[in-house]
């Protein structure tokens, strides 16, 4: 374990020249029940040719982030506020015309079950070439050679054939690798990655999340992965992310953020998961109790009713005063700089070896 | 390497005391068979789902089971418990073959052998309180502890770390975890000695998996129950299990106890699942390791390919490979109690190689790196 010894001031990940730039984004979905605030109060920025990585366990809002950006959430239930602006471009007022035209063009997605974005009766090739014809204006056989191209590089054997099956003929492996060149026709500016490998195998797993890494060398895109695998994010994220109820609680570099985390829920995430190497004598270390409803989320920090350090912060402030989240490297939590890291070399850090 | 001795099969690891088998499994078999045809549906031809898996379960011993998606893993365990009748091979459990047994014969075991599934979900009776599903195996099996069913409930309650005033409530007022824990608390009603766990983790939020996984390991450590752990997360299964067992399409390629699975696996196919599972890298000067990606997905187990299954995705794989079926055996350099199945097994170890092992065509046409191994 490399111990911590000094506090590192880290550059801030955002930066003017943002190329996704997200601030203040609340996504309200009004339900039979009442108002679920599903994403409630997020900023973040992607930079080109880097990953942003979102991490949250299930129904912390990371899949309505994304299909917001993507403008895909449905208008009539949902409530969007905040500014969501790619490459100068605001998406939040946008047309649904003007969305449609960003989304097989600059933006582009890649969805955890291939079988939701592909459809079983058109064959593979023509859901890739299509809507490349469509948003570029190319001929049938231009369309068809970049498609046989695609597949290609994302590892489809004999192509030219494979270019005429139906998605059923596909094994589920090979459906993610055609949903990703899918995504990748238009050369997109950012690509939405959500869990695109949760439903695969590990083997499989691992081929499709380096694939995703060498085509964004080759391509220079900027891709927000998300996923509930902290394994998965840190090795494919640049920057990192946390989300909880709804929030973002940490923010930094996947590195500042796996060696140094900073909120008790982080570090509760860390230290409950073994590892290949940790001691099975060991017990893990849980976090207690259950995620919040987000119907009626906690009052102050979301994570007060689960978190074990809420006693080191005077007074009521946790139940009653929602800590925010500060620029650049951060954790939306009221304990002090010096707390966060004498807790975390103290306490956090000996349970993670 | 194909200097294999053939030494004979021990049982126990050196370092775990040799436990007694409360099962063994000898050459299980289940071939599902595929119907088609016209006018009259015949049999066309089968899924080998599980063939020829051999494996030991000591008293009180945990053992993990590991592969990829299909390889036979719940098949094994509904075959373990009876759910299914098994097409081929010989269940023996604390001494008597029951791989046949009927109904009535199963009766005095069946309470013993428990299994608790994957989604908790699905697998509780919605219309039914919490004290109802927990007492029905005790009321099936005409069991009445001491004390009263009721009382037995509530204790089983507070052992998986529920409120036994919970006794009336119904499964959706609970959490995906809770509800795992009732599971649990069902699975332990009759002081069972074997609990096959499918999976049983894997549908709970990250957060509250580590719950339910200390839940299980305290149930086999202090009741000295004995576990078939089948999971595909391999830290999980490492943390729970002495003992792990790999399949790959239908067989057990490699057994051993968990430092020899982990730390000196000889089989290709370990080595490559090892290498692909992702991990937070916590410490910088951790040995590097070694990298190995697959070309593919995993076969049809409708047809296996000749020889040993692994060699369409080996990059070891001979001639003989394809004509000669591996034996699972303790080759040589391997330890007591360590079993693999291949005819040119790798070194044991785990660390990075010299150069990747890149089968992926397009990962090898992207990183420009064609050599293999
Ligand atoms: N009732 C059935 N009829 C036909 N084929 C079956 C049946 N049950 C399972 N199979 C097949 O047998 C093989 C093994 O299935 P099994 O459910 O044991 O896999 P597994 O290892 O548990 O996979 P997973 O990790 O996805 O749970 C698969 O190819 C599966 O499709
Ligand atoms: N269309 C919808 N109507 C009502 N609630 C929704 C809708 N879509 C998502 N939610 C709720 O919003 C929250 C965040 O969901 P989601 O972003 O899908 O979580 P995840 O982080 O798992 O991707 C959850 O509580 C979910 O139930
Ligand atoms: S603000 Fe308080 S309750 Fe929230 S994480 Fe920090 S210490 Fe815990
Ligand atoms: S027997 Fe041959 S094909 Fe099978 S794993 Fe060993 S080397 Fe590879
Ligand atoms: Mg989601
Ligand atoms: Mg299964």
């Amino acid at each position: 374990m490399t111990t911590l010894t000094k506090t590192e001031d880290a550059p801030a990940p955002t930066g003017p020249e943002s190329f996704l730039s997200v601030r203040d984004l609340k996504v309200q979905f009004s339900t039979e029940d009442g108002i679920v605030k599903a994403v409630d109060g997020l900023s973040f920025d992607v930079e080109r040719g880097k990953t942003l990585g979102i991490v949250g366990e299930s129904g912390s809002g990371k899949s309505v982030t994304n299909l917001t950006i993507l403008g895909l959430h449905s208008p009539r239930s949902t409530t969007v506020e905040g500014e969501i602006v790619l490459d100068g471009k605001e998406l939040v007022t946008a047309s649904e015309r003007e969305l449609e035209r960003l989304r097989g063009n600059k933006m582009a997605m890649i969805f955890q079950d291939p079988l939701t974005a592909l459809s079983p009766f058109y064959t593979v090739g023509r859901q890739l070439s299509e809507p490349y014809m469509k948003h570029t204006g190319a001929s049938k056989k231009e369309a068809r050679d970049r498609a046989v191209q695609m597949l290609e590089k994302v590892g489809i054997p004999q192509p030219k054939m494979r270019f005429d099956d139906y998605p059923h003929q596909f094994s589920g492996g090979m459906r993610q690798r055609a949903m990703i060149a899918m995504a990748l026709m238009c050369d997109p500016d950012l690509l939405i990655a959500d869990e695109p490998t949760t439903a695969l195998d590990v083997t499989v797993q691992a081929q499709i999340l380096d694939l995703l890494k060498d085509l964004q060398q080759e391509f220079g895109s900027a891709i927000i992965f998300i996923t509930h695998d902290l394994g998965v994010i840190s090795t494919m994220a640049d920057d990192l992310l946390v989300m909880y109820a709804g929030r973002a609680i940490e923010r930094g570099s996947v590195r500042e953020v796996m060696r140094e985390p900073r909120h008790p829920y982080t570090w509760g995430l860390l230290s409950s998961m073994p590892r290949l190497d940790s001691d099975v004598d060991e017990a893990l270390t849980p976090i207690p109790g259950s995620p919040p409803s987000l119907l009626n989320p906690p009052t102050g920090c979301p994570f007060h009713p689960r978190c074990a350090f809420r006693d080191e912060v005077p007074g009521t402030l946790c139940t009653d005063t929602r800590p925010s989240l500060g620029d650049g490297r951060a954790a939306a939590c009221h304990l002090t700089a010096e707390q966060k890291q004498t807790i975390f070399i103290d306490k956090i850090q000996p349970r993670l070896r | 390497m194909s200097d294999n001795l053939t030494l004979p099969a021990q049982q126990g690891p050196a370092d775990v005391t040799p436990a007694e088998p409360l099962l063994e499994v000898q050459g299980l078999t289940m071939h599902f068979p595929i119907y088609g045809g016209f006018p009259i549906k015949r049999k066309v031809g089968a899924v080998q789902a599980v063939d020829g898996v051999d494996l030991t379960v000591g008293v009180g011993e945990s053992v993990g089971l590991v592969g990829e998606s299909g390889c036979g893993k719940s098949t094994t365990g509904r075959l373990i418990t009876r759910l299914l009748e098994p097409s081929a091979g010989k269940i023996t459990y604390a001494g008597r073959d029951i791989t046949h047994a009927s109904r009535r014969e199963m009766a005095p075991v069946r309470s013993e052998i428990q299994m608790i599934f994957q989604d908790p979900y699905s697998s509780l009776n919605p219309r039914q309180t919490v004290g109802t599903i927990i007492k029905s195996p005790m009321e099936v099996n005409g069991i009445e502890p001491e004390g009263g069913r009721e009382k037995r409930v509530r204790e089983l309650l507070e052992l998986v770390g529920l409120n036994p005033e919970h006794y009336n409530r119904f499964p959706h007022e609970f959490s995906g975890g809770q509800r795992q824990r009732i599971g649990v608390a069902r699975a332990l009603a009759l002081n069972p000695k074997l609990i096959v766990a499918d999976e049983p983790v894997s549908a709970l939020d990250v957060s509250i998996q580590a719950q339910v996984v200390n839940l299980l390991k305290k149930v086999q450590e202090e009741l000295g129950i004995a576990f078939l752990f089948i999971a595909h997360d391999l830290a999980v299964v490492r943390h729970f299990s002495q003992r792990v067992a790999v399949m790959y399409l239908g067989k057990v390629v490699e057994v051993g106890d968990r430092d020899a699975i982990y730390n000196r696996p000889r089989h290709p196919y370990t080595h490559a699942l090892l290498s692909a599972v992702p991990e937070v890298e916590m410490d910088d000067d951790a040995e590097p390791r070694e990298r190995i990606r697959l070309s593919g997905d995993v076969p049809s187990p409708i047809h296996p390919p000749s020889g040993c299954r692994f060699r369409t995705r080996c990059w070891k794989a001979q001639d003989k490979c394809a004509t000669e079926e591996p034996p699972l055996l303790q080759i040589s350099g391997n330890r007591a109690g360590h079993l693999t199945a291949c005819h040119f097994p790798e070194e044991p170890t785990t660390e990075a190689r010299d150069e990747d092992v890149i089968l992926d065509p397009a990962l090898q046409a992207l990183e420009g790196s064609a050599d293999q191994g």
